[in-house]
């Protein structure tokens, strides 16, 4: 995993006004361009960031650039997490794996304007210890009052002293009213729905959870049609959905 | 160009094949880059054509599930059969696209963007179903939050000239999307060839103000009563003829219904995977992007290319393909066609063309693959 941080001239770049949840398409000289979330603060108007897992020959490419390198960025796209809607409520920010990284914008602004919510909670399952994404800014954020944090490994030695186990084995050990929660969740299809599930299952109404989508994309734009999802284009009717609008189709193999 | 929207009341015009050579001519004059029918290795495509010579006079088809044949009789008529392999998306959303340019040196990064072509489409021999296709795209790559500029480009400057059919083919089905045989409108000129009995003479409708100022050009007459009825009576005829039919009133409540039907596994079964029916389709829009770099390495290029939803590759994402079944892939196809193309675009992605039935080497049939599912709605494999 690789951070990326692109210099934006100031706030009337349209790239620098981002909201979280959205993404960059990130081109790589000569060898393609992909869709990045962006994963810094949406406040910060004079960069713009992004983590890059490379997985394929553009991520990887990216992965590589040094410092001063060029790099072809269009954005941003896509819909964002509901950061206005949840104000007065409590928030739950569940993650497995890089699904941590479109959610760090929202933690920035939760942070940010703490006092605009109620009980805020991160819960972070990644593989194993050498897994877990900004370190050093997890730890920053567990020692905040008042922001529940709790991270679980799939795996881990004995020197882990935190939780072991799938991340919905988490939701009993933070505290929140599921009446009034705003849910985000992002990671894995698989994991989403069995998070969501389980929010459910413990009152949490479906019109209260968020959660975000990935596909095969090449334009952003809605013209490839490769990101289509039942009649959603995950590139602009997505990547962020309401969990009641595509249950459904979540329900449906290879859909 | 802006059509007007068709309508009965207008008195028609009659053109000779003279007074149509007169306006492939006009045409030419006015720098159009002249396409239509062809008669090409076998089959009628649409390509350049100089004169009325060009067009397939004498020619029709006969199209059936997987097959395509063309006959000679001998006659007169230039529009006697119904469409081939080709679409006029080949020209407005070309097959493949250079998008742009990238150039490189030691201190910067030049991006420098395909300019659109000034080159003016005259399409002769439009279909209503390919009107209606025509009208799909537009709305697909003009009509949302982003405009495609190259087929912006292409597509406002494309004069229309349609053609009522006179046949209807052997896997069309129009009549029962309400996608023809009449062409209603999008058109700049729309005309009905009347050949056999009486004099051969091309009816002649207005669509637009640029097809009226191109007519003008050209010498004509008004048409008579009875060239007007047996223009009517050649559509009629035609829209009793179709070769196939969809009942189309619920398509998408009843295949977004049974998205797990044994059928779709039953059709997986004949699929080949092989992607001809996107390709021939007037309406499927998906493509992939290329990027490529020349042996300095400093000037790169992306491409756009037609891609299909049957590929592996169209639904890969980290190690493995959302749709990695025969199945889910014929299904995603079917269903964004004929059901979630009406949540996306307000109608249906059909056209009733045939296009698809024809072409498909295995001859698999989206009416019968309807109708399939339509006769057994109950047949599900239960899964969640
Ligand atoms: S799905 Fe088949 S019949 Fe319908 S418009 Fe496409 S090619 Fe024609
Ligand atoms: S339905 Fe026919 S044309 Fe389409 S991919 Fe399958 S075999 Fe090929």
């Amino acid at each position: 995993m690789v951070s990326l941080e692109i210099a934006a001239d100031g706030s009337d770049n349209p790239l620098s006004r981002f909201r979280p949840g959205q993404f960059n398409m990130l081109y790589a000289f000569g060898i393609g361009e992909i869709p990045i979330s962006i994963s810094g603060d949406p406040a910060s108007t004079d960069r713009i960031t992004h983590t890059v897992r490379s997985v394929g020959p553009v991520s990887a490419a990216l992965a590589k650039l040094k410092r001063g390198d060029h790099v072809g960025i269009r954005g941003p796209f896509g819909s964002s997490w509901p950061v206005d809607e949840a104000a007065g409520c409590d928030v739950l920010l569940i993650a497995g794996g890089i699904g941590l990284v479109p959610l760090r914008p929202v933690l920035y602004h939760l942070l940010k304007h703490r006092e605009t919510y109620g009980r805020v909670a991160l819960l972070y399952g990644a593989r194993t210890r050498d897994d877990l994404l900004y370190r050093p800014e997890l730890d920053t954020w567990r020692r905040t009052p008042n922001f529940q944090v709790r991270v679980t490994l799939d795996r881990a030695g004995r020197d882990w002293v935190g939780d072991v186990g799938y991340v919905t084995g988490l939701l009993p050990k933070v505290r929140f009213d599921p009446v009034d929660t705003i849910a985000m969740i992002c990671g894995p299809e698989v994991m989403i729905r069995s998070t969501a599930l389980a929010l459910l299952d413990i009152g949490v109404a479906a019109t209260q959870i968020f959660i975000s989508l990935e596909r095969n994309m090449k334009c952003a734009v809605g013209f490839c049609g490769r990101c289509q999802l039942g009649s959603h284009f995950i590139c602009k009717d997505g990547p962020v959905y309401r969990y009641d609008r595509v249950h459904d189709l979540l329900a449906i193999r290879e859909l | 160009m802006a059509g007007r929207s068709g309508n009965g009341t207008l008195p028609l015009a009659a053109l000779t094949v003279d007074g149509l050579q007169a306006l492939l001519q006009a045409f030419r004059q006015h720098g159009y880059r002249i396409v239509g029918p062809t008669v090409r290795d076998q089959a009628i495509v649409y390509d350049d054509i100089e004169s009325v010579e060009g067009l397939p006079r004498g020619w029709t088809d006969e199209q059936d599930g997987g097959r395509y044949r063309l006959t000679q009789l001998g006659d007169d008529a230039l529009f006697n059969y119904a469409v081939g392999p080709h679409s006029w998306k080949q020209f407005l959303h070309p097959p493949l696209l250079r998008l742009l340019s990238v150039e490189r040196d030691a201190a910067t990064v030049r991006v420098v963007p395909e300019i659109p072509p000034t080159q003016r489409f005259a399409f002769v021999g439009v279909r209503a179903c390919e009107l209606h296709a025509i009208g799909l795209q537009d709305r697909i790559l003009l009509g949302g939050q982003y405009v495609d500029p190259h087929y912006s480009a292409r597509r406002e400057s494309t004069f229309i000239v349609a053609v009522n059919c006179g046949k209807a083919g052997g896997t069309c089905f129009c009549a029962s999307m309400n996608t023809g045989p009449k062409v209603e409108k999008g058109f700049d000129l729309a005309i009905t060839e009347l050949v056999g009995e009486g004099p051969h003479v091309f009816l002649v409708e207005e669509g637009s103000d640029a097809g009226s100022a191109m007519l003008d050009e050209v010498p004509h007459r008004a048409a008579t009563q009875d060239e007007i009825e047996a223009a009517q009576a050649v559509v009629a005829r035609t829209a009793v003829a179709m070769g196939r039919e969809i009942r189309s009133g619920d398509l998408r409540e009843l295949l977004l219904g049974n998205l797990e039907h044994l059928r779709w596994e039953e059709v997986a079964s004949r699929c080949l995977s092989c992607a001809n029916c996107t390709m021939v389709c007037p309406t499927c829009f998906c493509t992939t992007v290329e990027d490529t770099t020349d042996l300095t390495g400093d000037h790169a290029e992306r491409w756009r290319r037609w891609d299909s939803c049957f590929t592996m590759d169209f639904s890969y994402m980290h190690g493995g393909s959302v749709r990695a079944s025969a199945r889910s892939r014929y299904r995603q196809w079917m269903t964004h066609k004929l059901a979630s193309w009406i949540d996306q675009f307000g109608t249906s992605g059909c056209v009733g063309c045939g296009r698809c039935i024809t072409w498909c080497p295995v001859g698999i049939d989206i009416t019968e693959e309807v109708r399939a599912i339509r006769e057994s709605p109950a047949t599900t494999e239960g899964s969640s």
